[in-house]
């Protein structure tokens, strides 16, 4: 019997897939022993500390570094075009992929031209990061400033400033999606809701900034850099290309990654200056940004105006939606991956449940002079979600319909996939129906309608918000990276080893920045085999030590990851059981794994593993001769056909408006997800949970305020408001579990969709509160000063 | 800038300290580069993020927005010292036990500031753990997680349980 043929270890009494573990992570994280990169000092090591423009748009007349150089401890400054020669090319974020997009060529540093407001200029290198960032100081740079483009609305009219002369317009991209007859629908409808939605600049301020230590063998010509990272391989790739080092010399090692949310999936032109730092010294480098950096260098993120409508008939049955969003870029398209993802998604996954049948979608995409933008948790997800819930509401509300029962009047029936959205995506394995049967359980929906009522009538104004989604996870390869030409594997692979004492060894490509991988890993490892999860020892983040890979993003740990792992586990079992078969002389086929230990058909422990790893690495001569063990096996997996896994769910939330102070108060959040099968249950509850609040701040906090001249006016913490303990509710979290067809683990992507569903909710949930003032808002983050302009009372 | 230096003599953790540090040293960076005491961590060194919580002469402060020379002849006291005391062994344990932290940056910090409420004692309301911890940002949890492990220690230690686990 092959191991594929065996019942599936999933769903079996052994099985750690559905437990509830802890990380071993979290113990060391809580006694302060966390190994982030800032912690790791190394001999001779150096700081380097980044001069940055101060202007949105400028040119660089002169750069006089000679005070600088003097300066105590200083063992390098170096300058854009000083870096330009020691990189093989400049970067330009564009993918086939996207058809007809542009972009400008991007250097490290700014080399004759600051095309934002933070761009580094020169990196100064020093015994200390006070020293480097003193001496940077003495830096003097005579700039001759340019118009800046500061306000997407105006990038392309016709006589505006041109971000990249080279490139005609400030346009990096335009896409449209058509289906249907959508002129003939929206003529045909009973009812039209047409609005115009505003959505700010967000970042992702992870709590550990970005983070390098580079140090570099002349003798060997190897290139070792640990770095805060969710992608080791693509930026062992982008590192070698851009600095002309073979990919195979270059090791990346990922410790404790202090947050992410897809800002460390990127290349920045600050890290491969420290790094070219470091090959010229030959000496280590670190560099740690600051926070003011983080927020003027990380990636930008979400900042979109759409202008939307939908047609409904009189029975609330959508018949399409029509929108047009205007995505503001930074002053580069995002090497590699691009700035035109956030735009792309919005147009994929708007009135994504849905399903109506026509649907006109286009999207431009401006440079502007600030940072780059690109993928940040749930790429696009937040503004689709928010646009398309809002209008069903709008529609709903004008009928008289309920907002639940207007979504069960219009989603794709559970039992209607495969089906295919009228965005053109194919959509597998959803649940919206018992979703939404499920939150109003959750909820309680008839009793809080009830209570609502009471609240209005003592004039409280409370609101509840309905938000269902789709949310695309675990992209493929015939997706938009690889195939589009970036250097981004799609699959992701597992190598696992039986040690001498029975010990497993489990090196993955994917990463953990602590949503719990590696925890994923052991869990799904342990069960595909049948033994003990102590016996499993999980590495990832090293690549001289793991398959090669993707890396996390895109919520594709579990579900791509974890069933590499479950296929080679299943595979190492396999020739377990063949040796244990010769060693017993039994079939293969009557004997099984349990708790580590070679059980019969009659259940009756045989052989334990640590015995068939010691005679497979020390008593070879009580094998046959013809059996040359291996017992290290590989697999790897990628989609095959589809361009995501797509996750589904309900969210629901519960706030208080106060119609004086505009201030909104979060008094409770729902959430139920269907992410396949549930590995560990409560890490994916704190995924939903953790991603709910990330998107609860975009609706109602964080915003990136820029001024006319490209300057942003918020960079502090105390400033950029991010959600805290005293504002944020309690989130209730619930699971329909309907296993993925597109593997054998049957897990989709969990870690986005929390951020993806919660923006809508909320306004939602605002909205319906100030429905008695016949006010609504229509912009993020919701303010308070918003809130009162939507009731005029400011 | 300056590079002028002061000796200070402290005890961290409980351990007698003294160096020669320069003056415009922040605490946090002297106990991380100078001690090695690397749990203590930097998130926006302006006093927003809480993550360099310590305390200082019994206090929690903002290690971030002291300088190392202000602490000359004081007691600080990082997450190593609170570990290896034992002090809040129960929290910890809670911690891990709920999940209470993902990345893992913030929770030293966290730890620090939730200590403070142990060391008061007696139950707290949900609502206000969460105005004791509103200092201490965290992206990663949403919070509701750390809530629930602040609470169960609180009930187990009113309910007159050991902090020891």
């Amino acid at each position: 019997m092959s191991e594929a043929a065996r019942p599936s270890p999933l769903a079996g009494s052994h099985s750690y897939v559905g437990r509830t573990l802890p990380r071993l992570a979290a113990k060391a994280a809580v006694a302060g022993r966390g190994r982030y990169t800032d912690d790791v000092s190394v001999p001779r090591m150096l700081q380097a500390a980044f001069l940055r423009s101060p202007y949105a748009h400028a040119r660089i007349l002169s750069i006089e570094t000679a005070a600088a150089e003097r300066a105590p401890g200083i063992a390098l400054v170096m300058t854009g075009p000083e870096l330009a020669k020691l990189c093989t090319g400049p970067w330009v974020g564009t993918l086939s992929s996207f058809a007809g997009m542009k972009s400008a060529p991007q250097y490290p540093m700014a080399v004759d031209r600051a095309c934002w407001a933070g761009e580094p200029v020169a990196m100064v290198v020093a015994a200390t990061r006070a020293q480097a960032e003193d001496a940077a100081e003495l830096i003097r740079i005579e700039w001759q400033e340019l118009p800046a483009i500061a306000d997407k609305r105006t990038a392309l009219e016709r006589h505006a400033p041109v971000l990249h002369a080279e490139l005609g317009d400030n346009l990096a991209f335009r896409k449209s999606i058509e289906a249907g007859d959508v002129e003939a629908a929206f003529a045909g409808a009973d009812l039209v809701i047409e609005e115009n939605f505003e959505f700010g600049r967000h970042t992702g301020v992870s709590l550990e900034p970005r983070a390098l230590l580079a140090a570099y063998d002349k003798a060997t010509g190897k290139l070792t850099i640990i770095t805060s990272s969710q992608c080791p391989h693509m930026i062992q790739r982008v590192f070698a290309q851009t600095l002309g080092i073979p990919d195979h010399n270059v090791q990346i090692v990922a410790p404790d990654v202090g947050g992410s949310f897809g800002l460390k999936i990127h290349s920045y032109g600050d890290e491969v200056a420290a790094v070219a730092a470091a090959i010229q010294l030959g000496r280590p480098v670190k560099f740690i940004a600051d926070r003011l950096e983080s927020f003027v260098s990380d990636i930008h993120a979400r900042e979109n105006s759409v202008k939307a409508r939908i047609a409904v008939k009189r029975s609330g049955e959508i018949l399409g939606f029509d929108i047009d969003v205007l995505s503001a870029a930074g002053a580069y398209s995002q090497y590699p991956r691009t700035s035109v993802f956030e735009a792309n998604q919005i147009l994929t996954i708007t009135g994504g449940p849905y399903r109506h049948k026509h649907y006109r979608a286009r999207a431009s995409v401006v440079y502007l002079n600030k940072p780059p933008s690109s993928q940040y948790r749930a790429v696009g997800h937040p503004i689709g979600n928010a646009i398309g819930e809002h209008l069903l509401d709008r529609a709903a509300d004008r009928l008289g319909i309920d907002p639940i029962e207007m979504r069960r009047r219009n989603v794709f029936p559970d039992d209607a996939y495969p089906a295919v959205s009228a965005s053109g995506i194919k959509l597998k394995d959803l649940s919206h129906q018992r979703c939404l049967d499920l939150i109003v359980e959750r909820m309680r929906y008839g009793e809080l309608r009830a209570e609502q009522s009471r609240w209005r009538q003592q004039g409280v104004e409370r609101g509840i918000g309905i938000a269902a989604f789709i949310k695309g996870t675990s992209p493929g390869p015939l997706g938009y990276y690889g195939s589009g030409g970036a250097p981004i594997s799609l699959q992701d692979a597992c190598v696992i080893k039986l040690e001498p004492n029975g010990g497993i060894i489990c090196a993955v490509g994917v990463t953990e920045q602590g949503q719990g991988t590696n925890t994923m890993v052991g869990q799904v490892a342990a069960t595909a085999l049948g033994v003990p999860i102590e016996c499993v020892r999980v590495i990832s983040g090293d690549t001289d030590a793991v398959p090669y890979g993707g890396g996390t993003f895109g919520s594709r740990a579990a579900a791509i990851g974890g069933e590499a792992v479950y296929q080679a586990a299943r595979a190492l079992k396999g020739e377990i059981l063949a040796i244990a078969g010769e060693l017993l002389q039994t079939e293969p086929s009557r004997l099984e794994i349990r708790a580590g230990i070679v059980v019969d058909a009659a259940g009756e422990r045989r052989l334990p593993l640590a015995e068939i790893g010691r005679i497979c690495h020390f008593q070879l001569g009580e094998l046959p001769s013809s059996r040359q063990p291996v017992l290290s096996h590989t697999r790897r997996f990628r989609l095959v056909e589809d361009l995501y896994i797509f996750a589904n769910g309900v969210h629901g939330a519960y706030v208080e408006v106060d119609t004086d102070t505009g201030f909104v108060r979060l008094l409770k959040h729902w959430v139920v997800e269907d992410c396949g099968r549930l590995i560990n249950p409560l890490l994916a509850d704190e995924q939903v949970r953790g991603g709910c609040v990330q998107g609860i701040g975009g609706a109602l906090y964080e915003h990136l305020v820029y001024d006319g001249q490209g300057q942003l006016t918020n960079g502090t913490l105390a400033d950029y408001l991010v959600p805290m303990a005293a504002e944020m509710p309690d989130i209730d979290v619930a699971h329909v579990e309907t296993p993925s067809s597109a593997s054998e683990l049957g897990a989709k992507g969990v870690g986005e969709s929390g951020t993806g569903a919660a923006p809508a909710a909320i306004m939602n949930a605002v909205n319906d509160a100030l429905r008695p003032f016949n006010a609504r808002v229509t912009s993020q983050p919701i303010t308070p000063e918003t809130v009162l302009r939507a009731l005029g009372k400011i | 800038m300056s590079e002028e230096t002061m000796p200070i003599s402290l005890t961290v953790n409980g351990e007698n300290v003294s160096r020669n540090v320069p003056v415009r040293q922040h605490l946090v960076d002297f106990l991380r580069t100078e001690l090695g005491l690397t749990g203590t961590h930097l998130g926006c060194e302006h006093g927003s993020c809480g993550a360099c919580s310590l305390r200082v002469d019994g206090l929690l402060v903002r290690g971030c927005l002291m300088l190392a020379v202000q602490t000359d002849g004081g007691e600080v006291v990082t997450i190593e010292g609170l570990d290896a005391t034992g002090e809040i062994a129960d929290l910890q344990a809670a911690f891990v036990e709920r999940n209470a932290l993902q990345c893992g940056f913030c929770t030293p910090g966290m730890l620090m500031a939730a200590a403070e409420l142990m060391r008061a004692g007696g139950r707290k309301t949900r609502a206000e753990i969460r105005t004791h911890l509103a200092g201490n940002f965290c992206r990663c949890t949403g919070y509701h997680a750390i809530v629930d492990a602040v609470a169960v220690t609180l009930d187990r230690r009113a309910n007159g349980g050991s902090n020891r686990v």
